[in-house]
């Protein structure tokens, strides 16, 4: 087997493990805990980036998720004063059902990811680094609508959290 | 067996059906907002992946701009959950009935 080939597979486990740990962990019901593991989850996200030639992504993935969004995630754990979640009673058609329509759902991806199989095509020559990114970006003329919108739109919610936020909600 | 597109979407198809799962079973509003962010990152696992194997960079355009949102997202959902529990003193999703007839 192939060294990349390898390093998927060790990317994905830990990807996987770490994604279980965020949603169901059995030593810690805290939600610092699943905030930790989410970090965990986005860095080896972030190494199947790599393994998929898209390098300025896998940086931004870890500056932007595990950077920004994860500490206003921890800001916002510590604002709350979460106490330790205690348990409360179980609705277990919910657990029930939800399983297993999450299963129905997983056999069906699972399905048509493997009903047709791609050719295998060894030499690909796409590197997703800063600069064929930044040349698609800016020179092609077809994303630089969004690219304003998108600034636009981080503006709003930039003011709609400062709305948010105070005192008196009107 | 050489590592392919179906590996990646593999991958990407368990991550998010993790992610719905937290949805779907967590109580705490903070942890059904990361599973949330589970199932966002696992799309854009797979737009990755496609753009790799189809040589084609519009796909990571499309994961840059959905982590632009993202970020956006975030901000705006943490503040009005904020302001939620400012109301209610509790972050529970059984404690945020008010809706339900």
């Amino acid at each position: 087997m192939a060294f990349p080939d390898i390093l998927f597979y060790i990317c994905a486990f830990l990807t996987l493990l770490f994604g279980a740990l965020v949603v169901a962990n059995p030593f810690s019901r805290n939600p610092v805990t699943s905030a930790m593991f989410l970090v965990l989850t986005i860095i080896s996200m972030s190494g199947l980036f790599l393994l998929l030639n898209a390098f300025f992504l896998a940086t931004v993935q870890i500056l932007v998720y595990a950077g920004a969004v994860m500490v206003l995630f921890l800001f916002v754990i510590m604002l709350l004063d979460l106490k330790e979640e205690q348990r409360r009673k179980i609705n277990l058609f919910g657990i029930v059902t939800g399983t297993a329509s999450v299963a129905g759902l997983g056999v069906l991806l699972w399905g048509t990811i493997w009903s047709q199989r791609s050719p295998a095509n060894p030499d690909l020559k796409l590197i997703g680094d800063t600069k064929a990114l930044g040349l698609e970006l800016f020179t092609k003329g077809q994303f630089l609508l969004p690219f304003e919108i998108v600034s636009v739109l981080l503006l709003v919610a930039m003011v709609g959290v400062i709305l948010l936020s105070k005192k008196e909600l009107k | 067996m050489t590592v392919g597109l179906e590996h990646y979407l593999t991958v990407s198809a368990m991550l998010f059906c993790l992610g719905l799962l937290g949805v779907i079973l967590r109580r705490n509003v903070l942890v059904i907002y990361m599973s949330l962010e589970l199932m966002l990152n696992a799309a854009n696992l797979a737009l990755v992946a496609f753009s790799r194997f189809n040589e084609n960079l519009t796909g990571q355009m499309m994961v840059f701009f959905i982590i632009t949102v993202a970020a956006a997202e975030v901000a705006v959902g943490l503040a009005l959950i904020v302001a939620l529990y400012r109301k209610r003193q509790s972050a529970h999703v059984e404690d945020l009935t008010s809706l339900k007839l």
